[in-house]
């Protein structure tokens, strides 16, 4: 199950072009198979949470949004991005409730819940350090 | 502070599972619409732009499936899936699934039963006060015949007076009362108790109504008071309160009802409904008597002091008394002590224990059974687990199935079985009312709790036994095996085999035990009593009132009584007397022989005591076998004649004619006219030196009349009681019984114990049986195409049938060995509820194996006879 991957990479396998990616060149090597590895996982419900903290959102527009704001670089699947927002629903990060949409129609809205604001701080500052440090090595080489 | 947003999560996942799965969709279905409209704001047409969406968007199932794994309760639904998947598994072979829960239904009620009469009787702690402190007190006679001898009323006076033990202790004995209102109610026979006004007090209980007995109740001079039972204020008052301070008539005097005990109270006894003071009821002297043992004594230690400790003291107290009685050889050197919970129970405890030991092997022997029967399954569905592992089916989930199917049978078998143990425990409480605490049986929390957990442990056992038999090495094989008609492997059956030896071990075990009990059973039924128990109907009298204060009027009524009784037509002969045999001990006597040279000081002999009429021994065909009965025309102090057993003749006459001789008994010197042939008190006691006082010395109040008849004795019973009513409408009659009918109730637990386990030795032995055949049939249909090569090839169908017996019986065998050196072992723990029967009793042992043997013949021969009807042809073209 792969969690996401560049939008050049839609044809091409999954696992060669996520290289193109610094930052998740660790997770690389556990993505062919079984459950997605901890950072892959970590790394989508961060952009998750940030996505939906200025407001509620649904998921079809979480996916939009996530793949504008990246420049198109980041296309989250809908295999990974519904069971994430499943997840992090049970674990009372965020919370959802049915309204109506832009369209007219009856959607499934998202919304960060307090504890929800404090583990995305948490979180944003975890990606930092990590992505530095990631930094600091590629670059070094 | 997530986890109130996560309960609430919890809880929806948990209820709106259904909707929460429909909202799912409707979320999905929204996604692949917008991603459409997307589409075709870019340019593509609805068709297209639709399949682009999906295209894009994956597998949708695997996208639903993929969210719901993240929902809580996962779990839930996993299992919910086994159970429905099981359900449906065993719903396609319900003739299987009907077999294995009746089996287990049989298992686990037995246990269940007998464990909620162990634990309420044996286990459960006495509902009184601290009961660990509480201990029943006793003397240890002198000749070492009874070292938990009752208490006599002075040593009692003496113990209280001096021990440094206790913080209380109470005196008890038991007592006839005739109850009858104020009004001309009809009157009515109540077991009751004469105690110490601090009985209540000793064993912390309070009653519900009323108050409890002062010490000033509790004496001679004092006005008659009553406590009285819940259960006895219910039905014969209505459950009125007006009744407190109210008077009832006892034996004719009037007590005044100052209290009603809880409903639970049943102390000493289920039986006792009434409590008086003792001091008030019983004469002074009697009360101050050091030698006469007639009461049970209840003492509650002090905080930190041991039982030991409470013994030693009051053993010094009773030596000192002894001292200063030193002429009198019934007074007692030592005191004893025993927990009052096991002074209540210690008889029946062995016997439960005994039972429940045999539940466990029932168990044992139905679990083994539905492992085999699992098994069996598996070995049906053999190809398609094969195929399920190839396909990469793990283990885990294989193994889970089984335990599911196993968990599902046992509890299907769990809750059957505690509707059965319900049955079961409500006949018990009504069938045993002579087991003590039987009032306390009750199937509670803690029983549904046990019936859990068996349900748990038979199910990992059969699961985990049968599943044994599925090994990854040979699943392989069986694929091969199956593809072409090559014989089974006999390695598969191996396990089979082993588990019906160890249920045949069991059923011997099981069988051995219920033959002993069964021959002991029929041996105390068949011991000669010494009396004809054929047509003879008693039932007991209580007179009591100012009539029969006066000897002489209480003589004259026994005769009337008995004249009229012996003009009804059926009736061949009419007698009384204070206890008929089989009816108990009652009391003995200490007596002199006159003629004798005086005792040596610190001796005593003793005989069992027994008023009766002239006509007693010819009507309970008790021989005389020297002398001649009482003279009916004596009555009062000129009836001082005594007749004695032959057993008292061999103890203290030897050699001698005792006719003409004189007994002294209590003062009262009488003369030796005749010896009557011994009787037995009790069916299970040898018997005693029996001495007979003429009833006519109108001392006795109480007693049983007999009635011998030639046939149907039990239609005398209404006219008899009309003619005791004719003399006195305020008498009533209580106990009437035939004499099998007396005895069967003195044998009841034998026969209950020998009874039950033989139900549960035959249920163990149908089981094995049936598994043998089951495994038998299995082999032979197995190796039907082995047979039928070789009988093509020419073996003698006698030898290939021979073959297939010898496969059946050798199971079968080696569980007999194994049985029956188990039980060799295991007989001595029932030695002690045994009566005149060896526990390695040939007879039984070879019973059994002949039994056992026919029963695994019977099992074997259809399939055998199946082995040997194979058409070698057929056999070979069927696969």
């Amino acid at each position: 199950m792969v969690g996401f991957r560049p939008v050049r990479a839609q044809f091409g396998g999954a696992k060669k072009l996520l290289r193109y990616l610094d930052g998740l060149q660790l997770a690389v090597d556990n993505l062919g198979m079984g459950k997605p590895n901890d950072l892959v996982q970590g790394t989508l419900d961060l952009l998750i949470l940030k996505t939906v903290a200025p407001q509620p959102m649904h998921g079809w527009a979480i996916g939009k949004r996530i793949q504008q704001i990246s420049g198109e670089v980041l296309q989250v699947q809908q295999g990974s991005l519904y069971p994430a927002l499943h997840r992090l629903e049970q674990q009372g990060w965020i919370t959802a409730e049915w309204a109506e949409s832009e369209t007219g129609r009856q959607a499934k809205f998202y919304s960060l819940t307090a504890p929800g604001r404090a583990q995305l701080e948490k979180e944003t500052a975890n990606w930092g350090r990590l992505s530095a440090a990631i930094n600091l090595i590629v670059s070094e080489a | 502070m997530r986890w109130p947003g996560q309960l609430r999560m919890g809880i929806r996942m948990l209820f709106e599972r259904g909707r929460q799965g429909s909202r799912l969709d409707e979320e999905l279905g929204y996604h692949i619409e917008r991603q459409t409209a997307e589409n075709m704001a870019a340019g593509m047409s609805a068709k297209e732009a639709r399949f682009a969406a999906l295209r894009s968007f994956g597998n949708p199932a695997l996208v639903r499936e993929q969210a719901r794994a993240t929902w809580s309760w996962g779990w839930l639904e996993s299992l919910w899936r086994d159970v429905r998947y099981g359900v449906r598994a065993l719903g396609r072979t319900p003739g299987f699934a009907a077999i294995a829960i009746l089996v287990m239904a049989l298992g686990i009620g037995a246990n269940v039963a007998l464990f909620t009469v162990v634990r309420s009787v044996l286990l459960k702690p006495l509902p009184f006060r601290d009961p660990g402190r509480l201990v029943s007190l006793y003397e240890h006679s002198n000749d070492d015949t009874f070292a938990f001898n009752a208490v006599s009323g002075g040593m009692f006076a003496e113990w209280l007076k001096q021990n440094h033990s206790f913080s209380d202790m109470a005196i008890m004995g038991d007592e006839g009362f005739n109850l009858a209102g104020a009004g001309e109610q009809l009157p009515e026979k109540i077991q009751g108790s004469n105690c110490s006004w601090n009985l209540l007090q000793t064993l912390g209980v309070q009653p519900a109504l009323g108050r409890s007995f002062t010490a000033a109740d509790d004496q001679h001079s004092a006005n008659g008071t009553v406590l009285m039972s819940w259960s006895l204020w219910k039905r014969r008052f209505g459950g009125d309160r007006a009744i407190l301070n109210q008077p009832v008539y006892l034996n004719g005097q009037p007590y005044t009802v100052i209290g009603i005990l809880p409903a639970w109270f049943a102390y000493p006894d289920g039986k006792t409904q009434l409590w008086t003071p003792i001091y008030h009821d019983k004469p002074a002297t009697f009360m101050a008597g050091v030698d006469m043992h007639s009461f049970a004594v209840v003492g509650r230690l002090r905080p930190g002091v041991t039982m030991s400790q409470g013994v030693a003291d009051l053993s010094v107290i009773t030596h000192r008394v002894h001292d200063e009685h030193l002429d009198n050889a019934s007074v007692s050197k030592a005191a004893n002590i025993m927990p009052l919970l096991e002074s209540m129970v210690g008889e029946i405890t062995r016997p439960l224990y005994v039972l429940l030991a045999a539940t466990c092997c029932v168990l044992l022997i139905a679990c083994l059974n539905v492992a085999n029967l699992l098994i069996a399954r598996a070995a049906a569905r053999r190809r398609e687990l094969a195929i399920r592992s190839a396909l990469g089916g793990s283990r885990w989930r294989l193994l889970r199935e089984r335990l599911m199917e196993s968990f599902l049978l046992s509890a299907a078998g769990g809750a059957a079985g505690l509707v059965l143990a319900f049955g079961a425990v409500e006949w018990l409480v009504r069938t045993r009312l002579d087991i003590s605490r039987v009032e306390a049986i009750h199937i509670d929390g803690a029983v549904a709790a046990f019936t859990a957990g068996i349900v748990v442990v038979c199910a990992l056992f059969a699961g985990f036994i049968s599943s044994l038999s599925t090994q990854d090495a040979h699943l392989l094989a069986w694929l091969q095996d199956s593809s072409r008609g090559a014989s089974a492997g006999q390695g598969r059956a191996r396990l089979r085999m082993t588990l019906l030896a160890a249920e045949v071990g069991l059923t011997v075990v099981l069988l051995t035990s219920a033959g002993l009990l069964l021959k002991s059973y029929a041996h105390l039924r068949s011991s000669e009593l010494g009396c004809t128990t054929h047509n003879v109907l008693t039932m007991r009298l209580d007179l009591f009132g100012k009539r029969y204060n006066d000897p002489a009027q209480l003589a004259n009524f026994y005769a009337a009584l008995l004249a009229r009784v012996r003009t009804l037509p059926g009736v061949n002969a009419a007698g009384f007397v204070q206890a008929v045999p089989g009816q108990g001990y009652w009391g003995d006597n200490g007596f002199t022989i006159v003629e004798h040279p005086p005792l040596p000081a610190g001796q005593a002999q003793y005989a069992i005591d027994r008023f009766a009429d002239p006509g007693y021994f010819a009507t309970m065909g008790i021989p005389l076998l020297r002398g001649r009965s009482f003279d009916p025309s004596k009555r009062v102090e000129r009836a001082n004649e005594a007749v004695i057993s032959k057993s008292f003749v061999d103890q203290y006459f030897p050699g001698e004619d005792p006719i003409g001789k004189h007994l002294s008994v209590m003062g009262h010197s009488m003369t030796i006219v005749g010896v009557a042939g011994d009787t037995r008190y009790a069916p299970s006691e040898k018997p005693k030196p029996m001495q007979y006082f003429h009833l006519y010395s109108g001392f006795l109040n109480n007693g049983s009349l007999v009635i011998r008849s030639s046939h149907d004795v039990e239609q005398l019973a209404l006219p008899v009681q009309r003619v005791v009513a004719e003399l006195d409408h305020q008498l009533p009659v209580s106990d009437v019984l035939t004499m099998d009918q007396l005895l069967g109730k003195s044998t009841l637990d034998a026969s209950f114990n020998a009874t039950l386990l033989l139900g549960f030795a035959v249920l163990s032995l149908m089981l094995a049986g049936v598994g043998l055949f089951g495994v038998l049939s299995y082999i032979v249909a197995q190796r039907t195409s082995e047979i039928g090569i070789r009988i093509a090839l020419g073996a003698p169908r006698e030898q290939v049938m021979g073959k297939v017996l010898l496969d059946g019986l050798r199971p079968a065998l080696s569980g007999l060995v194994f049985g029956l050196a188990a039980s060799a072992a295991i007989v001595r723990l029932i030695r002690s509820m045994l009566y005149e029967t060896q526990p390695l009793d040939p007879a039984v042992f070879g019973a059994v194996v002949a039994t056992l043997l026919l029963v695994a013949a019977l099992a074997c021969v259809l399939p055998a006879w199946r082995a040997l009807r194979v058409d070698p042809m057929q056999a070979l073209r069927t696969e």
